[in-house]
């Protein structure tokens, strides 16, 4: 009786403190916050990491690294990049913003959350300490290609199972969103009046829980080749290398959009604010999320137009991949729309969203051009499509965690940040971003190969003007540190409100957000 | 935002310019020496032109908005955010450009593609980190490497004019004629890509596949391989010598005769010194990529071949590991690659290097033996 009695008080009261309240949490704002930290840490290591490949490729010949070091670390950034730094960052932001969005107590099945976040640590350690054991870290490209992937030593085995349990954590954590989205809405918050965060998040977690299985299946293969005899990826034993290839794009490609829904998510979220003026065409931007999300699963293959697949390939996987291209400008027009004769004020939020939607754009169209199969045949693999993915990556999904950042952070810690220090890591991102990667646009078009440690002189300038970019874009994040850590410990206390054009229920509450919210469900409309 | 739109201004002033000065531009594509390329290249800039196009407008009414519709100038949010007539037309406007990007796009694919009625056909190997091509219609083949020297790349001699660019024996057309290509690897997945003939074809191991040049003018071009193949693919260039059809004649003449003479080689006995001063410019091209030139090798990743068992152990053994290779490692079989010349003088090298003193003498005779054995089918190839 007394024993029951005070089992109760423990749950209800007694937190554990230290290192094990954040070990043990089940609270969704702890986990989020945890998912936000593990990324920054993940996006200065591997930041780091695309420091020294741009340091090495300052100048024509060797002078830091190795061939193999080099390789080494193109691996290791892309990986850590999309698994540890991006992917993890949004997951942070579902599990601060859904429940808060939608007028929920916390996440569906909060002890499977504190499991998903925790996994992540575990994979990260895995991958990072491959650069220790010998033959160093894996440098077969982030794409894993056999018959490459077979020739690696112990790290590629390690890389394997830090895969499947990042896989894991995303699979459960997108089964967590999407159960908490569809079952505990606020009374009233039909699908149709979900903030576009929540929508994107909920096509995002589809995309996950649907292809994650197929990547898994994927570098089971590898493995079972490497180390067991089968021969999926070997022509000498009946299999194909570019099977391989086919398996990976089918879920490599959706990747690419669940690494951007929910960066369209968020800056629909910011544009109405600072534009004082609802989202132009709420129902299309739906409809166009969804298409995209659907359409994702029809053009793997145009990663592997150089293959050599017959011509009929070649054509349906080009009209596919153009045809994405609607529904992707009718949110870009959305969006200006929702500008135009708008009430717009310039915070640092509102800066990163525009431009999101400028330098996204620009990712954009080297997308359109490389969906012309010709095209891409001359641009396959080389810096140009470097150049692509880094708009549609950095100046995309990065920058858009910025904004979210900067949008969220005075309702998560109750303090403003300083919008000086917001303004100059705009700005020097952006600028340094540009400096980065936009010579390498036309490096790809004079035709300089990815992932090459040295090159032609002929593509020394546009090197050194990217090398340049890099180390501005790169140390300006510092910035972004500081300015976090000084909001965290104080600053002007912010409203509940915080801008004045925020429309939601996350709004409602206090600032900052008390460690429970929505006990009781709040009633829309 | 200003060298943002600077660059944009300078790709709308690159698209500008008429094709031929355009064409010499680094802010595009390589000049096209083939009728695919330059239809590529037409390509490029119809899309290029057509985003810049959709750019402007778009961005034009963003950026009015962005300087008009400011708080700080007093201006009022309205308040609409639905029209469907507008939204239908900026979803079929663009749905109608891509149609008219993708019929032209359509007819070059096919083009492409059609890899009927060459007038030669060349077979193109991809090994880690070199390539091979077979004549098949001339009884040719050679192996290609790169040719800069070692010291250029880590930065103890000025880098050439071609450097990283340059081979030691490039592959040899003629012009005008159709020359259709078989490409395939030896051991991971390469791609053989010559940007001025717009030919990327990726080269998978195990599988042959097929693309098509028809070079419009004499010169030589310049490529890479364009697929991660371990540690050095950015060492194994592609260069082709596009030539007259009185000159490519001759060059045939040239490689059939040289051909005999190596051959001739495989029959011989050489001394220590001949087989040596052989082994040590065939370890170089061949072996020196992992092994190191100092055969120490590269620790958890290449094995050293100094003071190694291998080298000091019994012959037939090391023989064996370099005409079968390792399955399973970077180890390549070189039976198919090297002559039996060559093999008996690499390991004799090996054999003799750095901390290898073991005095050891193969000669072709025993490789070609060795063939018989354990290697079986394995053909001796005439020349390196």
């Amino acid at each position: 009786m007394s024993d029951a009695a005070h089992a109760h008080d423990d749950h209800s009261h007694g937190h554990p403190s230290g290192i094990m309240r954040w070990l043990t949490t089940t609270n969704h704002k702890d986990i989020g916050s945890m998912y936000l930290w593990f990324a920054l840490i993940m996006l200065f290591s591997a930041g780091t990491m695309a420091l020294l490949i741009r340091a090495e490729l300052f100048q024509p010949g060797m002078q830091l690294t190795n061939p193999d070091f080099f390789n080494q670390l193109t691996t290791m950034h892309g990986l850590i990049m999309i698994f540890g730094a991006i992917m993890p960052a949004f997951s942070g932001f579902a599990n601060w913003q859904v429940p808060l969005m939608i007028g929920a107590p916390d996440m569906a099945f909060p002890r499977m959350n504190n499991w998903a976040f925790w996994l992540l640590p575990v994979a990260a350690l895995m991958l990072m300490a491959s650069f220790l054991l010998p033959g160093g870290a894996v440098a077969g490209g982030w794409t894993m290609y056999p018959p490459l992937f077979i020739q690696g030593g112990i790290s590629y085995d390690l890389t394997i199972l830090a895969v499947h349990i990042m896989g894991l954590s995303s699979i459960m954590g997108s089964i967590n969103i999407a159960t908490t989205i569809l079952n505990m809405r606020a009374p009233g918050l039909t699908l149709m009046k979900m903030p576009l965060f929540v929508w994107t998040w909920l096509i995002t977690a589809y995309l996950l829980i649907a292809t994650m299985p197929v990547l898994a299946g994927a570098v089971t293969m590898l493995l079972t080749d490497r180390n067991f005899g089968t021969h999926f990826f070997n022509a000498a034993g009946g299999g194909d290398p570019v099977m391989f290839q086919h398996i990976f794009w089918f879920f490599g490609h959706p990747e690419v959009y669940i690494l951007i829904l929910p960066a369209f998510g968020i800056v629909s979220q910011i544009i109405p604010t600072f534009a004082r003026k609802p989202l132009f065409g709420y129902a299309s931007m739906v409809y166009a999320t969804a298409s995209i999300a659907i359409l994702s699963f029809t053009v793997w293959a145009h990663h592997m137009f150089a293959v050599g697949m017959p011509v009929a390939a070649q054509l349906f996987f080009m009209f596919s991949t153009m045809l994405i291209a609607v529904p992707t400008g009718v949110k870009i027009f959305n969006w200006v729309a929702t500008m135009w004769k708008g009430s717009l004020t310039f915070e640092t939020p509102m800066l990163f969203a525009i431009a999101f939607v400028c330098l996204f754009t620009i990712g954009g169209f080297s997308g359109l051009v490389l969906a012309i199969a010709p095209v891409d045949i001359q641009l396959q693999d080389t810096y140009y499509v470097v150049a692509h993915f880094h708009y549609v990556l950095v100046s995309g999904a990065l920058f858009s965690i910025f904004a979210g950042i900067y949008y969220w952070l005075p309702k998560w810690t109750g303090h403003m940040y300083s919008e000086t220090l917001g303004k100059w890591h705009f700005w020097l991102s952006v600028i340094g971003m540009n400096i980065l990667f936009f010579p390498m646009h036309f490096l790809g078009l004079a035709g300089m190969p990815r992932r090459i440690p040295d090159y032609a002189l002929q593509f020394t300038e546009f090197n050194q003007l990217a090398t340049v970019g890099a180390f501005i874009f790169g140390f300006s994040q510092l910035i972004f540190l500081v300015l976090v850590l000084k909001t965290i410990k104080g600053g002007d206390k912010a409203t509940d409100r915080v801008w004045e054009g925020a429309e939601g229920l996350e709004w409602t509450l206090p600032s900052p957000a008390p460690y429970h919210t929505f006990e009781t469900a709040p009633v829309v409309r | 935002m200003k060298s943002k739109w600077q660059r944009v201004g300078m790709m709308g002033a690159a698209l500008a310019f008429s094709q031929s000065t355009l064409a010499d531009y680094a802010y595009n594509l390589q000049t096209p020496a083939s009728q695919v390329a330059q239809d590529v290249f037409d390509l490029h800039n119809l899309i290029m032109l057509v985003c810049l196009g959709i750019f402007v407008v778009v961005f034009g009414a963003m950026f009015y908005s962005l300087l008009k519709h400011r708080k700080s100038l007093g201006h009022k949010a309205a308040n609409f955010h639905e029209n469907t007539t507008v939204e239908i037309i900026w979803t079929v406007i663009p749905f109608v450009i891509l149609v008219g990007m993708a019929y032209p796009a359509a007819r070059v694919v096919i083009d492409m593609k059609d890899t009927t009625n060459p007038d030669m056909t060349v077979k193109i190997t991809g090994f880690q980190w070199k390539w091979s091509y077979d004549y098949l219609n001339d009884d040719i083949s050679f192996y290609s490497n790169l040719s800069t020297p070692r010291e250029q790349i880590v930065g103890t001699a000025e880098k050439g004019e071609h450097y990283l660019l340059e081979v030691d024996e490039p592959i040899v057309v003629p012009v005008g004629k159709r020359v259709r290509l078989l490409i395939t690897a030896n051991d991971v997945i390469h791609s053989w890509w010559v940007p001025a003939l717009s030919v990327k074809q990726d080269a998978i191991p195990g599988f042959i596949r097929d693309s098509w040049f028809k070079a419009d003018r004499i010169g030589t071009y310049r490529g890479q391989c364009a697929e991660l193949c371990g540690k050095d693919h950015g060492f194994m260039p592609i260069v082709v010598e596009v030539v007259s059809e009185e000159d490519y004649k001759a060059w045939v003449e040239k490689k059939k005769g040289a051909a005999t003479s190596a051959a001739a080689d495989n029959t011989r006995t050489f001394d220590a010194a001949e087989l040596i001063a052989r082994g040590e410019t065939v370890y170089q091209a061949n072996c020196a990529a992992c092994h190191q030139a100092d055969g120490k090798g590269l620790p958890g990743v290449f094995p050293a071949i100094s003071g190694a068992k291998i080298a000091s152990g019994p012959i037939d053994a090391h023989i064996d590991v370099i005409l079968n290779g390792r399955p399973g490692t970077a180890m390549a079989a070189f039976a198919g690659q090297l002559s039996d010349a060559d093999i008996a003088a690499v390991v004799t090298y090996q054999r003799n290097a750095w901390d290898n003193k073991t005095g050891d003498l193969a000669q072709p005779a025993k490789i070609a033996a060795a063939r018989g054995g354990a290697a079986g089918e394995a053909a001796a190839p005439a020349a390196q």
